[in-house]
């Protein structure tokens, strides 16, 4: 019963989250800053925000259904916080573990972006709309290579388990280097999950204000943006277990080579965000279908024709 | 047929820097058809000018815009001397000159900045105001000031340019080209950029003729209007520049036509600091202008500015009227709109650099009643707007007011 508290509220639960997510936030933030030639926010600049925020007045459109739209940012933060329960992060192994785990993620970390959809569907005004509907487009875009990518190299790992996934690679590291094609299809297919730029196309902000968000305010939008800080965690966590096969059994090095990888991920999505324009959403369709798609089909067939040598 | 939707963008929104109303209608993500409302930011210049002194007249109409501050006060004040029938020395031309085309980079490297972020393109954009930063500096240190210059004053110019600042310009352009290049490099080279820009906004040359297009969006449509060479004013005529166009007749064209433009303009600047003459920097101006008028055609970063001026014997005009580019360039805006993408609406409109406030003008209302042109008085226009209101299912009767 302790323990379970301890892991919902401390470690891995809201407490670690929302620390590590601000300061992933904040380190996403200062490196797209210093790529732009800018100075970048101080450390304490994404708790500002979020405690700015909490602090507001969260105004509720006449017209948007009001159930709806106060209960899906805390749907969306649940979504992803479940997540991280069965991701391992310094060792082989996560907190809770089970034969086909890897799918539930995957399914989990769908829902943030559902909850995008109905905010703006329910906030029932016009960009607000438009960026749902853009959101669900591009959820159709990206999701299946990013899906191909993660399952590649658990059908060679032989295992639904992403702790087996794990497993497999850190007692077979030289395998993994055949898993970069699919490495590279999730770093890009993430910014997409992420709505990051060149895939920030549902909030889009000279086109449509800010997407789905538009209409939210005050702590509904704090719970939102803590929510994609969560994701961001999650979903680079993700990467880094599947891709990158470095692991120690002792926990007091183990965090620091977790926090290590993370960043490195991060590294690459901010240089990314940084690089790129804003692309349309039918480019993006396009891009995705044409290239990442068979990219992600390139990658089973590698796994499956080392599996079938080995 | 899928359903029609209407989306206001504007007269508040993250892509207008200025309040201005476009309509859309969209089907699904495409735009059917688009409409152009103005007159949100009218400030009354025209008249505002009429009640005001030459020289007082020169700072409100340098007001007019904050990017071409220089530009319009040239104009007007061109306009003006040759009204007084006056001819400014020859070394106050080069420096209208030399503020005219510094002010044009300025200018340029502020559209390549805010193009890059109506696509979503960040980096660009804090890249390329960083580099106009130097412009800037380079603007206060010859006339004090970063925005309004107030460099022009009747008969002349107000400050001269001394041997140690021509070498600072020349240092700063010498830098700035460099940048231009990188961009230039930029724009040629990057996918999703070009992905964004390519195609877009397409505006033919037989439709840039037809709607008067002018400045940079008509010579990306292949149309060879330029008034510093079509109708030299102070020293362009003695001054070697190639009018740049394209004929891509999309964004991508404006990027490239701006981008030598600006190459065109760092020429210029160098001519200019190697030919300046010796002499005064203004000549003496009598107070009362005689009755008479003129207009006058400058080549703005943004297109042809057009500015009239007619006196009437006394210090005041009688009549001042402005065009700015904007105005000449707004007319193709639904043209270009209409069958494109939602996602390309902000940079096609950014594309012809609008400046809107210079643009705005009053509203000439027709009365629905008996279809007599012109305005309502406050009683009527009360009534109007309270029958406007109950069909909306408000009564607006209730309310006490007068004035």
């Amino acid at each position: 019963m302790l323990w379970s508290l301890f892991y919902i509220f401390i470690f891995p639960g809201i407490f670690f989250l929302s620390t590590y997510g601000l300061i992933l936030e904040y380190l996403d933030r200062k490196l797209y800053a210093r790529f732009q030639n800018r100075v970048g926010p101080p450390w304490f600049q994404p708790l500002a925000d979020f405690v700015k925020l909490m602090g507001k007045e969260g105004i509720i459109p006449t017209h948007a259904d009001k159930g709806m739209f106060k209960v899906l940012p805390a749907f969306a933060m649940a979504a992803v916080s479940v997540v991280i329960l069965y991701v391992p992060m310094w060792s082989t192994n996560a907190l809770y573990a089970f034969d086909g785990d890897l799918i539930v993620i995957l399914y989990l970390l769908t829902i943030p972006t559902l909850t995008f959809f109905l905010a703006g569907w329910y906030s029932t005004s016009l960009y607000a709309t438009i960026g749902a509907v853009r959101t669900i487009t591009q959820l159709f875009a990206y999701e299946v290579p990013l899906f191909m990518s993660l399952l590649a190299p658990a059908i060679l790992a032989n295992t639904w388990s992403l702790s087996g996934v794990v497993e497999f690679y850190s007692n077979n590291p030289w395998l993994a280097l055949a898993n970069i094609p699919g490495f590279i299809v999730a770093v890009i297919a993430v910014q997409g999950k992420l709505e990051r730029a060149p895939f920030d196309i549902p909030d889009a902000e000279t086109e449509i204000v800010a997407g789905p968000f538009t209409e939210y305010s005050g702590r509904f939008l704090a719970i939102f943006r803590m929510a994609i800080d969560f994701e961001l965690i999650v979903t680079s966590s993700i990467i880094a277990a599947v891709f990158i096969p470095l692991w120690s059994t002792n926990l007091w090095l183990g965090i620091p080579i977790y926090i290590a990888k993370t960043i490195f991920i991060i590294f690459i999505m901010a240089l990314m965000r940084a690089l790129m324009a804003r692309i349309r959403i039918e480019q993006m369709v396009n891009f995705c279908w044409k290239f990442l798609a068979p990219l992600a089909i390139l990658q089973i067939l590698i796994d499956i024709i080392i599996k079938v040598l080995v | 047929m899928p359903k029609r939707i209407e989306i206001p963008l504007g007269p508040q929104h993250p892509a207008l820097k200025e309040p201005e109303n476009f309509t859309l209608y969209l089907e699904g993500e495409r735009v059917a058809a688009s409409n152009v409302t103005l007159g949100y930011n009218h400030r009354g210049m025209e008249k505002a000018c009429e009640m005001r002194s030459y020289i007082q007249c020169l700072y409100l109409i340098e007001r007019t815009c904050g990017i071409c501050s220089h530009s319009h006060t040239t104009a007007f004040i061109t306009a003006s001397e040759e009204v007084a029938q006056v001819e400014i020395p020859k070394r106050a031309k080069y420096i209208r000159v030399l503020i005219g085309e510094l002010e044009r980079i300025h200018s340029h490297l502020l559209w390549v900045g805010v193009a890059g972020h109506e696509i979503g393109f960040d980096s660009l954009f804090m890249y390329s105001w960083r580099d106009r930063e130097v412009v800037m500096d380079i603007l206060a240190m010859l006339t004090g000031g970063r925005v309004q210059y107030s460099i022009n004053t009747f008969g002349g110019v107000r400050r001269d340019v001394t041997p140690a600042q021509k070498e600072q310009v020349l240092k700063a352009v010498d830098i700035l080209e460099e940048r231009t290049k990188y961009y230039i490099d930029i724009a040629l080279t990057e996918t999703t950029m070009m992905g964004r820009l390519k195609h877009v906004g397409g505006l033919t040359h037989e439709i840039a003729m037809k709607y008067h297009a002018s400045g940079p969006l008509a010579r990306a449509s292949g149309v060879t209007r330029d008034v510093r060479k079509d109708d030299p004013y102070l020293v362009y005529d003695e001054l070697d520049f190639n009018v740049i166009t394209n004929d891509g007749c999309d964004v991508f064209s404006r990027v490239v036509v701006r981008a030598l433009e600006l190459m065109e303009s760092y020429k210029i600047i160098r001519q200019v600091l190697k030919n300046m003459p010796d002499g005064d920097l203004t000549v003496k101006v009598a107070r009362k202008v005689p009755a008479n008028e003129a207009t006058v055609r400058y080549e703005a970063p943004r297109g042809e500015d057009i500015h009239y001026v007619r006196g009437n014997g006394t210090e005041k005009p009688e009549r001042v009227k402005l065009r700015a580019p904007t105005l000449a360039n707004l007319a193709s805006i639904t043209y270009m709109l209409d069958g494109g993408y939602l996602a390309d609406v902000p940079i096609v409109i950014a594309a012809i650099d609008p400046c809107f406030s210079c643009t705005d003008r009053a509203i000439n209302v027709k009365q629905i009643d008996n279809g007599r042109e012109g305005t309502l008085d406050w009683n009527k226009l009360r009534e109007y707007s309270i029958e406007w209101y109950k069909q909306r299912g408000f009564d607006a009767h209730k309310i006490k007011f007068s004035i």
